[in-house]
This record gives C-alpha cells, structure tokens and sequence, in this order.
C-alpha cells in the first residue's frame, strides 16, 4: 500500500468497483479498500466463489454482479481486502487499518462507496438470540449457504422480506409466516407515486411475483401487523403480533426482521460533509450534486452510501463518480465527462422511477420509529431504554448528542450505528419537533474501535 | 437455528468452539460457523449480563463479539475461520480488558 494516491475508492459493492473500473481503465493510479475479503459489497456477497445451485436459489439479480467484479479484476487498481477505513477528513486523509497495523494515506479524491446498512428499528424483545436482521439471514445464505433448519418468522416492511421469503422457499426454509407491519394507510398514500413506478414496472412484477409463488406454496402473508414483540426466558421462544386488533402467537426460535435500509453515512459525517435528513428515505444522507461530489472538495458519494436507490442504480452512480474524479483530476474534460456520462445519467434516472413509489408505501410509521414502548432497549451496547431517553429529554437535554452525553446512549462499540435514528424519533417526539432538528450522533475518529496497540503503529519510532 | 445446505468439494478446516473440535468449511466467519453449530448465544453483555447473539452480520452492530485465538472483543461476523482457531464465548466486556491476564 503506497502513502499516496491520485483515487481511492472506499467499499467494494456495486458503486465501488463500477467507480475504481471507470478510473483506472483511464489511467488513474487508484486504490480500492474494502472491509470484507471478497469483492460484491453486502448486496453480490462471495459472487466469486458461490457454488452455482446457490446462485440459482438467489435469483437472477445476484448474478448482475459478477461482470461488475469481472470487469474490476481487468483493471489496474490496487484492491486491498480485509482493508477498515477508520477516518476520512477534508484534507483527505484516509485512516487504514491494513494487516493489523493503523496507517494514514492521502488522496487527491476520494469516492465514498460505503453503501446502506439495515434501518435498525427497536422493538420489545429486539436484543434477544434468535433475533436477526434480514439481512444477516441474507448475508448467511450468499456467503456460507447457511440457512434456518428449525423454520423462521419474517416481519417487518419492505421489498427484502419478500425476496428473502422467496429464497428461502426454493432453498427449502420453512417460512413459518411473514408479518407484515407496514400500515394499510400506506397503500392509499402511495397511490399517487404508482404512474412513475409504473417506468420501472419490472421491479413491480417481480415483487407481485414472489408474493403470488409464497401463497401458492402456502406460507402465510399477513398484512397490517402491529405490537410485534419477540419474547422468551434467554433466547426468543415465540413472536406475538396483533393481527387487525386480534393477538396472535408464533412459536418460533428464529425472526428475521427488515424495515429498509438506511445509507452507512458514518465515515461521511465524521469527515464533516454536509447531511441532510430525507424525509422521504427516512434517513439523513450527505448532500451532493448530480456526479456524487459532496460539501467537500474531493470527496465524492455514490451508491446507497449516498441515498438509498438500489444496486443497479449504485453501478451507474459509481461509474458517474468514477468520471467525476477523472475530471477533477484533470485526465478528462468536462465535456468529455458529461459525453461519457450520458448513458449512465440516463439509465440510472430510469432506475430511480420506482422509489418514490416504494419509500411512499413502505414508510415506517412514527410509533415503530420513535419507540413506543418505554421499556424497549433502544441502545443495544449501552442498554439504555426508550424510557431513560425520555426521561433525560424531560431533564432539559434536547436533542440527540445531548442525550448521547447524558445516557451513553450511542457510545458503545457500534457508536451509535444502531440508536442513531431512534434517538432523534424520540427526542422529536418527546420534544414535539421534526427529526431534522434533533441532528444526528457527531461522527468522530476512529468511526469503528481500534486497539491502542493498532494506533501505535501510526508511528513506529515512538513504540 | 441454522444449518448449512449441502455442497461438494468445499475445503474444511478444524477449529475449537468452547473446548470442542469441529470441522467447517473453509472460509466461512465465525458467526457462521457458530450459528450452524446450535450455538444460541454468542457473549454476555457487560452492563446486565444478558445474552446476545450476531444480529446484523454485517459488522456494524458488534453484537457478535467473542473471544476468538485469546483475544477478545472479535467481531465473529467479521472474523474468518483459520486451521486450528480457538473461538468461545466472551462473557461480560472480556478478560483482556478486565485485567484478568495482565
């Protein structure tokens, strides 16, 4: 690894490789760090060294990723798996943490592709063994072909519930039931955004597709689910719901649970771009123009990192990105930039037809986001509840970092990662305000924990 | 909780969970290799002692922290399998930060 570089992409998804195969195929000296050691990001997870059956109880969506990685193996940038990134600041200074040992290396730009992470949504019972993310469950499957073998529950709202219901019909999973908590009001609200997605009305059959191929195989689909709550003594036991005002019981020793994604926007924030809060993903996001170039000079966004579109969108917002540094580097014109950019512009404004639509009829309704329930564990590192943060809102501190300092509320090892968004719904709430205003968690280095030892390395000399 | 579906020709490897030697496939973390196993929990938490399992696998909610070669605080999502490693449970914040070992 050099201590200089004309590039360096951060994340290895779809945003990442599409930016780093654009640039290095003009020239560019660039460096791509990604924390997994397979390339694919979360979303084409082991697309190399998949066995082929599994590929096809995937669905073909997941193959889309293997020309992508293809094409990046051809290129000449410098790939460093295993790779954390730990800082990112305006002088563009990027802290690596490379075979154990924390260094700095600087860059003349830099492309963010740190991609989106699981909507953590508290919920009573949300902290017990047997509770997962869908996502992990996803993420278990691709890389491993590991799979539930004693039946699961699925709840939540959004399009992934349905995808990893249908992947694990044809894996064989027995999908005990999906619960479905997105509110029917929701579907009325969303009807106005249903003509544009209709542009994009391939995701639209799908979706109806997979849910068609559920009920023919006789998994039940409930829709308006409320007071989900995972129970038992240790480890989950059973799910209780209420479905249209009637309680309800699953035995179970698995729930997997989904509601949306959110952009993993860690590194941006403590770098000090600009956020801002999208009302419409639910979610604060950096700002950034057209080609992905945030508040700050040289540093470029692209994919969910910087607003949640999609995989297919983030390879073209990660070409666009890639062409943005090019020019910022002086290797292309603009001209030769927007010429090039063209189709991707193009296809990538396609893509996004279908959001609106879906944002709109998955939106997560305010009792599931500012948790309700006083007793829930909202901080899972620092178990500090739904409670004790309304309490310390009454006490006069009145908004998220306030809170943070009063409750260690976020300053566990995830910092923050999983009560950011909570604890701004309930201060809001509790203060009778919008989320906008309560500001996010301030993002510092080191965004992910370091040993002592680890940092040492910074200066040898001294050790 | 979970199982790992059949395949051929997969390399294993040897690692010890809790005292116990078991074959797993090559390349799997530890957080899979655990969860295939039957283990239900993963780490006690330091505040109430409360058990914990991965939950996000995909390294940002740290709950998967265990004890992996001595070391503890490991993310097991994060942590790929190695020929002979010693993986258990880490119980509260872990002996190397008490200061049991020093």
């Amino acid at each position: 690894m050099k201590d200089n570089y004309q590039l360096v992409i951060i994340g290895g998804g779809p945003a990442g490789l599409a930016a780093a195969t654009t640039a290095a195929n003009q020239g560019v000296c660039c460096a791509l760090l990604d924390e997994q050691p397979t390339l694919g990001g979360q979303i084409y997870r082991a697309i190399e060294s998949i066995p082929k059956q599994r590929t096809q109880q995937l669905g073909d969506e997941y193959t889309r990723g293997k020309p992508l990685v293809t094409a990046f193996r051809e290129s000449d940038t410098e790939y460093y798996p295993e790779t954390k990134v730990w800082s990112l600041n305006k002088q563009r200074e990027i802290g690596v943490l490379y075979k154990d040992e924390a260094r700095i290396i600087q860059a003349d730009q830099v492309i963010v592709a740190s991609g989106a992470m699981e909507r953590p949504i508290p919920f009573k019972g949300w902290t017990l063994p047997g509770v997962m993310q869908a996502g992990a469950g996803q993420i278990l499957f691709k890389s491993a072909g590991v799979v539930p073998d004693n039946g699961v529950v699925l709840a939540g709202s959004g399009p992934l519930l349905l995808l990893l219901a249908w992947q694990y019909l044809h894996a064989g999973v027995d999908v005990k039931a999906l619960l479905d908590v997105t509110p029917l009001s929701n579907h009325l609200l969303a009807l106005p955004k249903l003509p544009k997605a209709l542009l994009a009305h391939h995701y639209l059959t799908k979706g109806i597709g997979y849910q068609i191929e559920l009920k023919r195989a006789g998994i039940p689909l409930l829709f308006g689910v409320s007071d989900l709550r995972a129970e038992g003594e240790g480890y989950l036991q059973k799910v209780s719901f209420k479905h249209f005002g009637k309680q309800k019981n699953i035995e179970s020793e698995l729930l997997l649970t989904h509601f949306g994604v959110i952009p993993h926007a860690w590194l941006t924030q403590s770098a000090d771009c600009k956020h801002q809060w999208d009302d419409s993903q639910q979610c604060w996001r950096p700002e950034h123009d057209e080609w992905g170039n945030t508040s700050l000079d040289g540093i470029i966004v692209a994919g969910d990192g910087a607003g949640i579109h999609g995989a297919r969108s983030a390879e073209h917002a990660g070409r666009l990105a890639g062409l943005e540094a090019l020019f910022a580097l002086g290797i292309i014109s603009q001209t030769e930039r927007n010429k090039q950019g063209i189709q991707d512009r193009k296809w990538m404004k396609d893509e996004r037809y279908i959001r609106p639509f879906l944002e709109a009829y998955f939106k997560i309704p305010q009792s599931l986001l500012a948790t309700a329930d006083n007793d829930t564990i909202v901080c899972r590192c620092e178990e500090v509840t739904a409670g004790q943060i309304r309490d310390a809102v009454k006490k006069g501190h009145d908004n998220s970092n306030q809170v943070k300092f009063f409750t260690r509320c976020g300053m566990g090892s995830c910092q923050g990662r999983q009560c950011s968004n909570a604890v701004a719904h309930i201060v809001a709430d509790e203060k009778g305000e919008s989320v906008e205003k309560m500001g996010h968690f301030r993002g510092r280095p080191p965004v992910a924990p370091l040993t002592l030892d680890q940092l040492a390395c910074l200066n040898k000399e001294l050790i | 909780m979970f199982k790992q579906l059949p395949a051929t020709d997969l390399e294993t490897v040897r690692v010890i969970v809790n005292g116990q030697s078991i074959s797993v496939t090559k390349g799997m973390t530890v957080a899979a290799t655990v969860l295939s196993q039957q283990q239900k929990y993963t780490r006690t938490t330091a505040i109430s002692g409360s058990k914990r399992a991965p939950f996000c696998m995909m390294g940002v909610c740290y709950d998967c922290v265990m004890v992996i070669n001595g070391k503890a605080n490991q993310r097991a999502c994060a942590t790929y399998v190695e020929e002979g490693m010693q993986i258990e449970i880490q119980q509260g914040a872990g002996s190397d930060l008490v200061g049991n070992e020093l």
